[in-house]
């Protein structure tokens, strides 16, 4: 179980970037967050991995506070960011420096046929397309078996095709291990079709502002109408969250802008 | 024999691709080789005397007369072995300073300015204060020699450790790396390409360095070889002795360069090693 407690973050230049933040996830719990931009939900996700720690509040996992990088928290970020002096098998087995080399090169073998990349395994990052990069970050992330998987908008570099494929494949390899998945996304469909919970958040300062319960069947049907429903749902929420005619509001009003959120 | 057609076809592509492969380095040759048989043959027509500027035959026969009594081989060891030791504290001190300038903003702000400030200064002009402090002898050689190592070697180390992406630390920050073992596993492979460059205009000072130093009076020695080929009158041991540096310092590049290929076979370069060299 993963635990904000009144997570707040102040940067030394003063940004009010998070402001009181209460939620908690459960363990196999997929949960997207999705915002305008600048709305803290990168500055939000980096607390919980550790990366950064709040100024105020606590990041709690199973009981303990979460102050640095985590052995059960994994991170995919929005580059796939592989270490260009590794192999793919280099870069995927790298959070497994200390284990039996026999067992590393099992469990890497393993990962890189579960992300279909086991033929790439000695080739080095530069050789790799966009899409098969990201699935070697994926892999590396997986790989030492985190509890928690946190995902900082992992495919909005990709195009569309290889973002909807690449979307289906994170589920499958989350149906092995069932890890908590935290996914910070600024695509709606993206959050529709993976999460369970939805938090839309709203910016100056970053807060939640709705949180929006996505119990579909899953495969989800992008096309089906029950999938629709969440998505104008979500946009909704979405637009509400920028609308300009709230109490702090002192930015220009635009009849468009409520639809330009991203 | 409709088979016969392909593997017939393979050898003419390959004798093509050989071809390219080695033509660019006879067309860099093509000139200097021109000069020299152009040179040799205007001696030996007489058109010229050849006292001042030696042809190629002369030069030879210097030099295999210098290594064949042993001299050739005594001298460049000498200057050899100063532009090691000057060499090798140079890269010490300048990768130290480098990294911690480097990684510490606070020492950066401390030391730099005043390293920059002693880098305008000609490093010839240390000679007589060096002589002064370290004697004639080996010390003050060394000394200039790491001097002039010093500065390439702690500016690429600088730089290269301070243009680390901080997201590629921030991975190994996820994954729990600190101290010691992020060195190892994340800053030092990223660095290294600019370190071998930084070596390798290192090493090219050395070389020019070690001259200035055995101008200033050596007793042995390649540049000792120069200074008294010019008091002598022998143009064809001048040029014997730049021929020898010019091939031991090529070799020494070579040993750089060889050692570390194998560990940047990664870099994703705009040509490829192969094709730059």
């Amino acid at each position: 179980m993963l635990t904000l407690e009144h997570v707040g973050k102040t940067y030394s230049n003063g940004v009010h970037a998070l402001a009181d933040i209460n939620f908690s996830v459960g363990p196999g719990e997929i949960v997207a967050i999705v915002g305008g931009s600048g709305c803290g939900k990168s500055t939000l996700l980096r607390a919980i991995s550790g990366l950064d720690t709040p100024s105020t509040g606590r990041v709690v996992l199973d009981g303990e506070a979460v102050m640095q990088p985590h052995e059960k928290i994994g991170i995919i970020f929005q580059e796939p960011r592989l270490l260009p002096w590794l192999s793919v098998a280099g870069n995927v087995g790298f959070g497994l420096e200390d284990r039996p080399k026999a067992e590393r090169d099992a469990r890497v073998a393993e990962a890189l046929t579960r992300v279909g990349l086991s033929d790439k395994a000695g080739v080095w990052p530069r050789e790799l397309s966009g899409g098969q990069a990201q699935r070697v970050a994926i892999a590396r992330a997986l790989v030492p078996r985190p509890e928690v998987l946190l995902l900082d908008e992992p495919f909005s570099a990709l195009d569309a095709f290889t973002r909807v494929d690449l979307q289906d494949h994170l589920l499958s390899l989350w149906a092995d291990t069932k890890p908590t998945l935290i996914l910070v996304t600024h695509d709606v469909d993206e959050a529709v079709v993976l999460a369970d919970r939805i938090m839309v958040m709203k910016p100056r300062p970053g807060r939640i502002f709705d949180e929006i319960q996505a119990d579909l069947p899953r495969p989800r049907d992008r096309q089906s109408s029950a999938f629709d429903r969440v998505r104008r749902h979500v946009m909704a929420a979405l637009d509400r969250s920028l609308s300009r005619s709230g109490h702090n509001s002192n930015a220009e009003t635009d009849p468009s802008g409520a639809a330009l959120w991203w | 024999m409709s088979l016969a057609s392909e593997p017939a076809a393979q050898p003419s592509r390959k004798s093509k691709s050989s071809l390219s492969r080695w033509g660019s380095p006879a067309l860099g040759l093509l000139l200097p080789l021109g000069l020299a048989v152009g040179w040799e043959l205007a001696v030996r027509a007489g058109w010229s005397n050849g006292r001042l500027v030696p042809p190629p035959s002369v030069i030879y026969a210097t030099f295999a007369e210098l290594a064949k009594t042993g001299e050739l081989q005594r001298h460049a060891a000498a200057t050899l072995a100063r532009v090691v030791s000057g060499f090798g504290i140079g890269v010490i001190v300048g990768t130290v300073l480098g990294a911690i300038t480097g990684y510490s903003m606070l020492v950066r702000r401390f030391i730099d300015p005043s390293l920059q400030a002693l880098r305008a200064i000609p490093s010839i002009a240390w000679v007589p204060l060096f002589i002064l402090w370290l004697g004639i002898f080996e010390a003050s050689k060394v000394t200039l020699i790491a001097v002039g190592v010093f500065f390439p070697v702690y500016l690429g180390v600088m730089a290269a450790v301070m243009s680390v992406d901080r997201k590629i630390v921030e991975v190994g920050r996820a994954f729990r790396l600190s101290g010691f073992k992020m060195v190892r596993r994340i800053l030092l492979p990223a660095v290294l390409p600019a370190y071998i460059t930084a070596l390798r205009s290192g090493l090219g000072l050395g070389w020019m360095f070690v001259v200035a130093a055995e101008f200033m009076g050596a007793s042995e020695g390649l540049g000792f070889l120069l200074v008294d080929g010019q008091q002598l009158g022998k143009p064809a041991q001048i040029v014997a002795a730049i021929v020898a540096f010019a091939l031991i310092g090529k070799v020494t590049d070579w040993l750089i360069v060889g050692i570390s290929t194998p560990f940047l076979r990664w870099e994703d370069r705009f040509k490829s090693p192969a094709a730059q060299d």
